[in-house]
């Protein structure tokens, strides 16, 4: 097969925008520079009938209303206001806050923010696919639970959560529910309705609009109260003053426009993509684990464990495949991912694993080149591999006392 | 991440991979390491009865670092008495790959992959005397 270079398979890290978006977006950045919100000319109003079209763009992909989607500036953001947010207009009631240990860093680190306020916080534990316990949810909340924060779509292992049981959960007991739904916008059907949802976290450049944006849906009917946590003029509601980038939410709600019409679309490639290198891989080589539920997934996202290959050698021999390691072992510190950890993964195993993700722009041929590449790397790397050398001996590597440094 | 090209040389055509019979007399087995820290080094040697070292094995789990380090010992023991092979550096190694400064434990690795080697054949051959 032809060599290829430079694939991207990183797609849960980010997205490249998707032209149509950019198209969307360039008027923006010239001839329409009014500030969305001025009110007295029409320089502005036509700033402000982008913002309002992508609002409404925003709102169908979850089945809200607009007047429930506010724009910021990420996920991050979005993350930090639901949560800091509810906490502060709420906090003299009620105390004590539901997360799980697999959430992304913006979720915990806030939680853990709040914590230092005086904020109960409990960290649900996940089942060894990665799902959280519904019983262990239950039996989590007290008469002092307000907030119930879970992720819909996992970054790192793609899995997805529970929503609308925990929503039911949640809303039988007067509690908030909000969900990360970074990564699971355009990848799994959303229902803020059906699931009860109460806020949602929504970032641009997961879903192929640009780094910078996102949106905070926060539910009208029954009410959710928030503190803002940025001081100014006013805008979106009171709840994030500063001027919005109407570039920016006109791209953002073109992504949502486009997931809304072709999201099944999409799906069924990726999951054809998906089988075809899942079975590639495993076809060849022995011991290969996907990590997180083999069910409850996105198609775009493959967490895979080469046992006896170590992940950053495996990354080093694949330079081309633009993927993640799921050992960390290329950052400064040698510990292997804190949410491998969480589903169970022994740590040996932690260290071989990687992280391929694709979407949009992924083709067939990249699919096929890639898993040709994986599979004649992780071969050469066993021929390397004292561990491999020892497994094929019948060897127990689990009994061999290691000296840990 | 930067590599040298003696580096990637190493990782991309590593020298002497392979095992040797860890039973015979002649042989000296080296394992440090960890699967649990990412990596784990299994060094061989094959010494005459002038006591030279004529051949050398290596099997190595770990990053490119770990594999070109092992790799590059091989090369330099061969051919060195014990003494000489036991008085190699890890800084020697480190500075011939350019190892950034993440990965010197890499280098601290193969050098105590030789030592261990060199005393597990010490030993076998003092037990026989
Ligand atoms: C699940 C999840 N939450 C939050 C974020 C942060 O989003 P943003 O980069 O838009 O701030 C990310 C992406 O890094 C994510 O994957």
């Amino acid at each position: 097969m032809k060599k290829l270079k430079n694939i991207y398979f990183d797609y849960q890290a980010t997205t490249p925008v998707d032209p149509r978006v950019l198209k969307k977006m360039m008027p923006y950045f010239g001839e329409i520079y009014g500030n969305p919100h001025s009110r007295n000319h029409s320089f502005g109003w036509e700033a402000e009938e982008g913002v309002e079209v992508a609002r409404e763009h925003v709102a169908k992909i979850i089945n809200a209303n607009p007047k429930e989607i506010i724009f910021t500036s990420g996920a991050t953001e979005s993350n930090n206001l639901a949560l800091k947010g509810v906490s502060e207009f709420y906090g003299d009631k009620k105390n004590h806050i539901i997360t799980c240990v697999t959430e992304h860093k913006c979720v915990l680190e806030s939680c853990r923010h709040l914590a230092g306020k005086g904020f109960e916080v409990t960290y649900l534990p996940v089942q060894s696919n990665g799902l959280i316990s519904l019983d262990e949810l239950k039996k989590s909340i007290t008469d002092k639970t307000l907030i119930v924060s879970i992720m819909g779509v996992h970054n790192e292992i793609g899995v997805i959560q529970p929503l609308e049981e925990i929503g039911n959960i949640c809303r039988s007991n007067n509690i908030f529910f909000h969900t990360d739904c970074a990564q699971a916008i355009g990848k799994i059907p959303l229902d803020v309705d059906k699931m009860n949802i109460d806020l949602m976290s929504i970032s641009g450049h997961k879903i192929y609009a640009p780094k910078g944006v996102g949106a905070l849906y926060i539910r009208r009917k029954p009410r959710v109260r928030i503190s803002s946590m940025i001081s100014g003029g006013g805008q979106e509601r009171g709840m994030r003053s500063g001027t919005l980038s109407p570039a920016l939410c006109v791209g953002l709600g073109e992504a949502c426009n486009i997931y809304t019409n072709e999201m099944e679309k999409e799906n069924r490639t990726l999951t054809k993509y998906k089988e075809m290198m899942l079975e590639g891989i495993r076809k060849s080589c022995p011991d290969v684990y996907l990590n997180g539920s083999e069910e409850a997934r996105v198609p775009g996202n493959l967490n895979l464990s080469f046992a006896y290959v170590e992940g950053e050698s495996l990354m080093m021999g694949i330079k081309d495949l633009a993927v993640s390691s799921g050992s960390a072992c290329t950052s400064a510190s040698l510990e292997p991912s804190y949410v491998l950890k969480a589903l169970g993964v022994e740590e040996e195993l932690a260290h071989t694993s990687l992280r391929i993700g694709f979407g949009r722009f992924t083709t067939e041929n990249e699919i096929k080149y890639a898993t040709d590449v994986i599979v004649k790397e992780v071969k050469r790397l066993r021929e390397l591999s004292p561990l491999w050398e020892m497994a094929q001996e019948g060897v127990d590597i689990s009994k061999i006392k290691w000296a840990h440094h | 991440m930067a590599y040298s090209k003696e580096l990637l040389d190493h990782y991309e055509n590593p020298k002497n991979v392979g095992s040797m019979d860890k039973e015979s007399e002649q042989v000296g087995t080296g394992l440090v390491g960890a699967p649990a820290c990412g990596d784990v080094m299994k060094l061989q040697i094959k010494v005459n009865n002038k006591g030279v070292i004529e051949d050398a094995k290596f099997k190595t789990f770990g990053c490119g670092s770990a594999i070109a380090s092992s790799s590059l010992i091989t090369e330099w023991v061969k051919g060195k008495n014990l003494d000489e092979a036991h008085s190699i550096k890890n800084t020697e190694i480190a500075n011939h790959l350019a190892l950034p400064p993440v990965k010197i434990h890499c280098s601290i690795l193969a050098e105590d992959a030789i030592k261990a080697a060199i005393d597990d054949y010490k030993k076998k051959n003092r037990k026989n005397t």
